[in-house]
Order: structure tokens, then sequence, then C-alpha cells
């Protein structure tokens, strides 16, 4: 890791509070370009509203967020979604659309006031259609789509936006296992050039495999904070999640088995 | 704007079960029908708005010229180029076309206040009269009406009262200071259901006299509005101040998160959006009473036409609402004549069965 150079997303003595309840008191990271940072934790430690208040959706109670050594609050709306790119869990949709045409939502934050989307942007929207598997379907209507596909989309959008950092909230949920796979592949490769990946995520192994960083919630306001190695282990885990858990290392690959 | 590639892996995403790995070619054939595809909707949507305003100005046209008094086409367009000779000239110029104004004036707002209160409340369901704006105006009209007040009254005490109503849900709704849309709806139908025993309780107490004019105002009746000319200017300037936000509103309707992620301003945007579409439904409601059906059913007309954009969906609603209920105002005053037919009964009976039929066609 280099020291020199800025920080993509820098967090100082980040405190975060839902209602009466601390999510984490005194949260201090630096997340370079090319690095991944997953969050991980039980139901409702927290995790989302820590990745809301990264993305400066929400205002900390303490502390300051920093994009690109800039505070977030610095940021006009549509400079930072140029910069930074949030997938929101899934949601419900309400309206009937194509697939490209939810894919082009991507490329709102690039588009001036009154302009259309251009050739260029449809060719965005289509090579990010591709990276998801779903070239092939422009022009279906997303509520006949199936929940993993749904997801897909929703990551096809975000990878349209063209971001330098990714924040993903639980990118994996709906998704068959090939695709698990194929997305967290996906974001390290735009990691390794460059781009900066900060997901939740539930899955452990998967956690292991895909993260540089990894941040714990543990549900009651306390928080451990490390490199992956660091963090995953163990004991840590265990009692956080309240289940025993082992940890092995398989074939240079680290998996965690319940007891 | 700036537009570095993606990184594209073949196969790495592509879902072993799906076809076989696409070559550079074909690669670019799907890239070049995907945006021959774009383009195509797009041109198809602005075709459609171009045939919208053709059939605007057809209603408008067929609106004046039909009545009990027959009138060529060229008397029409003599009347238009501001010659007016003797009662056929008068009849067209000071009854049909203030009338017209008023039918197509009236139909553009409550169709274009549907469309906004859709993307609002994010709910399809939605129409102009949800959030209790339109109960406020019919309080307001119908208590004018019982004591007896003259026509500019009647207009001023429903206006009056669809900004009281806008106010309280307004007021009410933003409590704390969240301002979610459930709680916007649940507070509107609320107020909405509380003018209702109002309007019943005052039906009740009224005068056999007046019972008429009330049930003509509750249902929507264009005949009398006689000066539509400052509502069709809020037509306009209204449409024209949504025409900035039109992307942002499609932002907006995929769900307030996502909105704010991609820099929309949705506090602000969700106000405006609120102001706007009350402001032209109380000009509405002002001008012809509870035109029903119009800003439910026109929205979603045009939806299955144009699709979502409300870059076309916005104005092509506002061209479509006032042609539809220019035509209907026109069937309301021929079909029986002498006999005037409420117009609000007439787009009832006829957009109801379009609405199922389409409905059962497009199941989705």
């Amino acid at each position: 890791m280099k020291t020199d150079a800025t920080p993509l997303l820098e967090a100082d003595n980040l405190a975060v509070q839902i209602g009466e309840r601390w999510i984490c008191c005194d949260l201090s990271m630096r997340l370079m370009p090319g690095e991944r940072l997953v969050l991980i934790g039980p139901n409702g430690a927290g995790k989302t509203t820590l990745l809301h208040t990264l993305a400066g959706l929400r205002e900390a109670q303490r502390g300051a967020v920093r994009l690109q050594g800039r505070p977030l609050a610095d940021w006009p709306g549509r400079e930072l979604a140029q910069c930074r790119g949030v997938q929101p869990q899934s949601q419900p949709d309400w309206f009937a659309a194509t697939v490209m045409e939810t894919a082009l939502v991507g490329r709102h934050p690039h588009l001036g006031r009154w302009a259309w989307e251009s050739g260029d942007d449809v060719r965005i929207a289509h090579e990010a259609l591709i990276c998801m598997g779903l070239d092939h379907m422009g022009e279906r209507n997303i509520l006949t789509l199936s929940g993993g596909e749904r997801q897909r989309l929703a990551i096809a959008s975000l990878l349209a936006q063209q971001p330098d950092l990714y924040l993903l909230d639980e990118p994996l949920s709906h998704l068959d296992l090939h695709y698990q796979v194929a997305v967290l592949a996906h974001f390290s490769a735009l990691a390794q050039g460059g781009a900066g990946v900060v997901m939740v995520l539930h899955d452990l192994n998967l956690a292991a495999r895909f993260a540089d960083h990894v941040v714990l919630l543990d549900g009651g306001g306390k928080m451990v904070c490390g490199t992956a190695d660091e963090v995953l282990q163990a004991d840590v885990l265990s009692a956080a999640f309240g289940h025993p858990l082992r940890r092995h290392v398989i074939e240079g690959q680290v998996a965690f088995l319940l007891e | 704007m700036r537009t570095k590639a993606l990184p594209i892996s073949p196969g790495a995403a592509v879902h072993p079960r799906a076809a076989a790995p696409f070559s550079g070619d074909t690669r670019a054939v799907m890239m070049a029908r995907a945006q021959h595809n774009r383009m195509f909707a797009r041109k198809s949507a602005f075709l459609t708005l171009v045939g919208l305003l053709l059939a605007s100005v057809c209603t408008f046209l067929l609106a004046l010229r039909a009545g009990s008094l027959d009138a060529a086409w060229g008397d029409v367009f003599a009347v238009l180029g501001g010659q007016v000779d003797g009662t056929l000239g008068v009849v067209i110029r000071e009854l049909r076309l203030p009338r017209a104004v008023a039918a197509f004036t009236s139909g553009g707002l409550l169709a274009l206040s549907g469309a906004l209160m859709q993307v609002l409340l994010r709910n399809p369901l939605a129409d102009p009269y949800v959030l209790g704006i339109s109960g406020g105006a019919a309080v307001g009209a119908l208590s004018a009406i019982l004591l007896g007040a003259a026509t500019w009254l009647i207009d001023g005490a429903a206006f009056a009262g669809a900004a009281l109503a806008m106010l309280v849900v307004f007021g009410l709704s933003r409590g704390d200071g969240s301002w979610t849309q459930t709680r916007l709806l649940l507070t509107g139908v609320i107020v909405a259901a509380g003018c209702g025993a109002v309007v019943v309780f005052m039906l009740v107490m009224a005068t056999d006299t007046r019972i008429q004019s009330m049930l003509f105002w509750l249902t929507g009746d264009v005949s009398g509005a006689s000066r539509p000319w400052p509502a069709l200017a809020v037509l306009v300037a209204g449409l024209l101040a949504t025409l900035p936000f039109a992307r942002d509103l499609n932002v907006l309707a995929r769900g307030e998160l996502s909105a704010r992620a991609l820099g929309v301003r949705t506090k602000r945007l969700r106000l405006l959006v609120y102001l706007l579409a009350s402001l032209l439904t109380a000009t509405a409601v002002t001008l012809v009473g509870l035109v029903g059906f119009v800003g439910l059913i026109v929205p979603h007309l045009v939806r299955l036409a144009t699709g979502n954009d409300q870059r076309i969906l916005l104005p092509a609603s506002a061209l479509a609402g006032g042609a539809m209920l220019t035509l209907a105002d026109t069937a309301a005053r021929t079909l029986v004549a002498p006999i005037q037919l409420p117009v609000g009964v007439l787009t009832a009976m006829i957009g109801v069965p379009v609405f199922l039929f389409l409905l059962v066609r497009h199941p989705r």
C-alpha cells in the first residue's frame, strides 16, 4: 500500500448512530485506489447504515468522511455521483421500463440538464449489460425479470455510472453461485484497474477470498477493523455471530466451517 | 463526459448455460442493434408526441364546429381569423371557444398533475385527487353554492378550499420532518375522506334548487367556465416548469435512495413536484369541478404508448388529457342535445371500459 498518494476514501474517528443505538464509535480507515473493503456483521448490526454514511447519503454523528481528500459534505451532488456509485439493497420496481432504460439511469450524473442519452451512453450501458450477462434482453420489461436478473441489472446500472468508488449493499443477494463469483471477480478486476470497492457481504468464505480490508460490526456497538487476515479469525467471528466457527486453510484458501 | 471503457472479460460473467461466448463480430452487431433500438424508441416517442399535438388541434376544431347550430369548417376558420359574422360567429367565439379552451385546459391540467402524483407517490394508482385537494375544493365550492354565492365566488371558494386542504395535508404529513410517501398518501386519503363526509352533509342540507348545481360541480362540468385563459397559462407554465426536472423524475421513479445516490436533490424535487401538482389540480377543479378519471387514466394510456420517460410522458399526458376532455365535452353537449351531460360522467363512461380493456390486453 502506497502511503504518499491521496486515499480514495478516508474516515476519521467516525461515529454513527441509529436512534439511540451506536453502530460504531471511533472508526478510522483509509481505502486506497485498488483496494476492496468488506463490511460484515450479524443482521441489524448497522452495515447498511455505515455504508450509507461512507457514501454520503447520511450524516455521521461525529467524525469526517473524505472522498479523494475532500469532505463528503463539500461535494456537489452531481459531481459526487460521478465519483462514487452506490448499489442499494434490492428494492421493488413501481413502473415498467426496459432493461436498457434501467441501465441507462446510471448515466444520469454524466448528462447535462437538457442532454439526452447519446449513442456513447447506450454503448456504455450495453457494455455494462454484457458484463452482467444481460445484453441479450435489453428490450425486456424489468417487471418480468427474475430476482437474480433484477439484481444483476442493478449492478449493471451501477457499472454504467462508471464511478471511481463502488459501494455495494449485499451485491450477491438472489444471485446463483456462478454470478456470485463472477460479480466479485468483476469488481476485483475494476479494483485492479484503480477503482475502490466497499461492499457488504454475508458469505465469510467469499469475504476471505475477495477482501483486502474487513470491518466487522458485532451488533453491540463494538467494531473490529483491519486487514482480512486480522479480522477473519475464528474466535472474533464466533463471538460476533454468536455461533462457533472453525477456520481452515484448504489448498491455500481460507474456509470457515460451522461447528 | 467520461467514457472510459469497462474491462469486459469474455466468458467471465457470461453464464455457462447461456449461449456460447460471443465473437467480436456478433458483439459489434448486438451493440449496433442496442443503439438502433434506443434511437428508434426515442423517435417513435417523439412521433407519438407530434401525433397527440395534431389530435389536440383536430379535437379543438371539432369542438368549435359541432353543436346545435350547424357550422361549416369555413365558419370556424373565419372566427379563428378574427372575422365574427352573425349569430353563428358569436356562438362560436363567445360560447364554444371558451368552452373548448376550458375543456382542453382542465384535461391537460388533470392529466399532468396525475402523472406527477404517480411519480411523487411512486404509485401507478395515484391520481390528482388522492391527496385531498379535490375534497377541500368541493367543500369550498359547495359551501358557496349553498349560500347562493355568485359564480366567481364559487370559483374563489373552490380554490381557497383546495389550497387549505393542500396546506393541511402538507403540514400534517411533514410532522417530524420525515416525509415518506406512505405518510403523505395516508394523510391525503384521510383528509379526502373527511371532506367527503362534509360534502354529503351539505348535500343532505341543501334545498332542491341548489342540489342540481352542486351535483354538476361534483361530477365536473365545463359549461360554466367562461374565463379559461388564466388556467391555460397555468398549464403552459406548469408544463414548462417540469421539463428541466423531467430526467430527475425518471431517477426518482426508481426509488428515493437510488435517486439520492445519483445526485438528485430529492427533498427539493419532491417538494417542488408536490406544490406544482397541487397547484395544477386546484386550478383544474376551480375551472370545471371534479372531472374524474382523466388524471388517472390518461397518464396510464400514454405510458402504454410511450413508456415511462417523463421527458415524453409529461407533455404527452398534458396533450392527451386536453384532447380527451375536449372530445368528451363535445360529446357531452351534442349526444343527447338539447340536454347537456356533465362531462365527468362521460369521461368515466368512456374511460373505465377503455382502461379495463387495456389492462386485460397488457397484463403487466
